[in-house]
């Protein structure tokens, strides 16, 4: 299958950056997606009226952020007009403001947003270090309840980095860990920092991460930990994602120590399939796995919720130096904003927009700095605009 | 007094019968044995005095690379007599009259090889490993891994230099854990201002020394407020006190990516003990893997020499392929740290010629020879042979 998949090129990478509940009726159209890989190039017309999304117009909360934020936003509101995609957006800012009690919350209007729509695109948001609220990407993470937050990395023909084929996805829990924000100073000098490891958590992650392996025809999970030296707590987790494993058969579960998984993911990143790790660990594996495939600048991100909400986001910096000046990337939000369109089952839109960037990165004509070239935003997304209204 | 004053002169005397005295070596080096000057072509002769190193061999594959060390030092005539320990917590000799036993020797003898004591994953009671409680009782809160590429064997990234230093006694790996009600586990991380200061310190002294131009502190101060802020506005304040080095600091997510797209721009990384784990494998990845990096730890008083990576690579037990070069590497640092730099030298010069040559070289690195051949080629390569 593996083999199939680089012939065909971006055209079969279909299934990869689709997650969630929609996409597990997939499951029982396997033999579907397979033909599909088979044959490559050919359309997929069996998704077109597969959902009722597609149907009528569905709304998105749009939260553009901050710095280049603003600019990569109109960028992918263009190339979705451009591909008559049925998705409405909803504009929301997102500033820390405090609410009643001195307790620091988002918006009403944008969790009021998000609570109909249940979909949200997000920009970069900026985080001030030791500034007096919490990061906002962490008290949006809270508020809804994202507790998946998945990363797939996929070599992109054209661009080229020491690694090529990887691919990979990434699986980490959001909510708890390393980044519970629980600590305290227990004398001056003498900092307590909490990790907070539960069953329920760690036993949610785990499902999610079979699931994901099983819905998008991927072979095996790995658990990442060091229950070596956290033995209670990463102990924990091992042993929840060993009791998920009992249920999913088919897919091949590992287990590895943080540290071997970082030796090998700069030797021979092509062993790893879908990896499954606490908050901190995939914090970090996914940068990392990003660094491999060219960095966060091409690398989307969804996260996904209790309760049907998923936001999808780029993960790159804010760019303070660059905002303004149409110089921005706006690869990794235009595929995050694929790896929705996948979620709410529009396969078919994602897939021309996705073919269609890829293309114009692969083309090297019409770049912008970060990849290589010259071109300006603008000029970037007008580029793939065309390319999409062609492939109509 | 009136010895060592004797000891000095008898020194004198065997120099200047020699054909071109030593002088400078004698001014660097005024405790070490007399006997072992020679002429600067011919080997020293064989000192009067060895010393005495503990060496614990460890689990999986140590004993196989403590082994090669042992060969190559014996083909080298190493004035260097091991004491070992055989410590595992996976096979039945976790007693903790053993660990005093070792830890009593790394005392006396203040210089010791390690391998990679496994620890076994599961919980048992006990929160701390035995690598852990010697890392604690022997105070040894620096670990230093030298992250060189080996000239000759080419990676996707090569001219690799950087220096990887990392706390390794407190953060994360406090082994502080309880269950606070059924199904949730709270875990500890400690950050003091002490520790932090002190490998802030321990940073910039090594840059110092070395002629190391840039120090980044590598941290999460954007999550943990409060404990990597501590330790990030530790390495501010010693920084300033090093106004010739330069002072970045960097987020760890960020570190790693940037390793892995363009590791030329880091120089010295000091960092808490999680991220220096991550980091130190990292890195040595991107050089060839846990079998080519040495590393050493140490306190004020002691210095351990070990892998870099540390792995018990327990899967090649037995089967005569691991890569001896970490092991030797680490070696030859610690007849460096000895001030036994002749031999030092040659340990090490053997080990790079070996590479270099290429004909040589185990699985990890892409070749089909065994251990023992490339100890094989290491010591027929060594200088000095000794007279059989």
């Amino acid at each position: 299958m593996r083999i199939a998949d680089r012939h065909t090129g971006s055209q079969s990478r279909a299934d990869l950056y689709s997650t969630g509940p929609n996409s597990r009726s997939m499951a029982s159209n396997a033999w579907r997606s397979m033909f599909s890989h088979a044959v490559g190039a050919v359309k997929r017309p069996a998704f077109c009226s597969r959902s009722a999304f597609t149907r009528g117009l569905k709304t998105v909360t749009l939260i553009p952020g901050d710095g280049i934020g603003p600019e990569i936003s109109v960028a992918v509101m263009k190339i979705f007009e451009a591909a008559k995609t049925p998705i409405q957006w909803e504009e929301r800012k997102v500033t820390a403001i405090q609410g009643p009690g001195g307790r620091w919350i988002i918006p009403p209007d944008c969790k009021e947003s998000m609570d109909r729509n249940l979909i949200g695109l997000k920009g970069p948001l900026k985080t001030p270090i030791a500034a007096g609220h919490p990061s906002m990407n962490l008290l949006l993470r809270k508020t809804f309840d994202l507790y998946a937050n998945v990363r797939p990395c996929v070599s992109i023909e054209g661009y080229k980095t020491p690694y090529t084929d990887v691919d990979l996805v990434t699986i980490r829990e959001n909510t708890e860990g390393e980044y519970s924000g629980i600590e305290h100073i227990i004398v001056d000098g003498v900092v307590q920092s909490i990790k907070l490891i539960t069953e329920d958590a760690s036993r949610r992650i785990a499902e999610y991460a079979f699931e994901y392996a099983r819905n998008n025809q991927r072979n095996s999970v790995t658990a990442v930990h060091k229950a070596n030296i956290m033995r209670m707590s990463d102990g924990l987790f091992l042993r929840k994602c060993r009791e998920v494993a009992e249920n999913f058969k088919d897919i091949k579960f590992t287990e590895m120590y943080l540290d071997t998984v970082c030796l090998n993911m700069v030797q021979d990143p092509t062993q790893f399939d879908v990896l499954v790790m606490p908050n901190l660990y995939g914090d970090i594996l996914s940068d990392l796995c990003a660094g491999l495939i060219g960095g966060l600048g091409v690398t989307p991100s969804g996260n996904i919720g209790a309760n049907g909400v998923a936001i999808f986001e780029s993960v790159h910096g804010t760019a303070p130096d660059i905002a303004g000046l149409d110089l921005a990337n706006p690869t990794a939000l235009l595929l995050s904003a694929v790896m929705m369109l996948r979620h709410m089952g529009m396969h078919d839109y994602g897939q021309r927009i996705e073919t269609a960037c890829f293309n114009t990165i692969r083309d090297k004509k019409v770049l912008t700095g970060d990849l290589g070239g010259k071109s300006k935003c603008s000029e970037f997304t007008e580029e793939i605009c065309n390319r999409v209204k062609d492939t109509d | 007094m009136a010895a060592a004053l004797r000891g000095i002169l008898v020194t004198l005397a065997k120099g200047l019968n020699g054909t071109s005295p030593q002088w400078q070596q004698l001014a660097a080096r005024p405790l070490s044995t007399t006997t072992r000057l020679g002429g600067p072509e011919a080997p020293p002769a064989r000192a009067d005095t060895t010393f005495k190193v503990t060496m614990v061999p460890g689990d999986g594959v140590g004993p196989e690379l403590m082994t090669a060390v042992k060969d190559v030092f014996k083909a080298g005539d190493v004035p260097v007599e091991f004491e070992e320990f055989h410590l595992s917590e996976v096979q039945h000799m976790d007693s903790d009259e053993k660990l005093e036993e070792v830890l009593t020797s790394m005392k006396t003898n203040r210089v010791a090889m390690k391998g990679k004591i496994n620890t076994p994953m599961e919980f048992k009671g006990e929160l701390s490993s035995f690598e852990m409680k010697i890392r604690r009782r022997l105070d040894l809160f620096a670990n230093v891994v030298h992250v060189n590429s080996l000239p000759g064997y080419s990676t996707r990234h090569n001219n690799l230099d950087l220096v990887i230093i990392r706390e390794q006694t407190e953060g994360e790996y406090s082994s502080l854990e309880h269950e606070s009600v059924p199904g949730v586990i709270e875990c500890l991380k400690i950050i003091t201002r002490e520790k932090s200061r002190r490998i802030a310190k321990f940073a910039f002294d090594y840059a110092t020394k070395n002629g190391r131009k840039k120090v980044t502190a590598v941290h999460k101060a954007n999550i943990m407020k409060l404990a990597d802020g501590l330790f990030l506005n530790c390495c501010a304040e010693v920084a300033e006190l090093y106004p010739k080095i330069q002072y970045q600091n960097i987020i760890i997510d960020n570190c790693c990516m940037q390793l892995v797209q363009n590791p030329y721009q880091f120089d010295v990384l000091v960092m808490p003990n999680l991220y220096g784990n991550i980091i130190d494998n990292l890195a040595a990845g991107l050089v060839g893997g846990a079998g080519v990096v040495p590393g050493e730890s140490y306190s004020s008083e002691y210095a351990v020499f070990e892998t870099g990576a540390r792995h018990p690579f327990a899967q090649a037990v037995g089967r005569n392929i691991a890569n001896p070069t970490a092991m030797l590497l680490s070696a030859a640092n610690m007849l460096h740290h000895l001030n036994l730099e002749y031999h030092s030298n040659m340990v090490s010069d053997a080990v790079r010629r070996v590479i270099k040559q290429g004909k040589v070289r185990t699985r990890d690195l892409g070749g089909y020879s065994t251990t023992g051949d490339l100890v094989q080629a290491v010591v027929g390569n060594l200088r000095h042979r000794p007279m059989s």
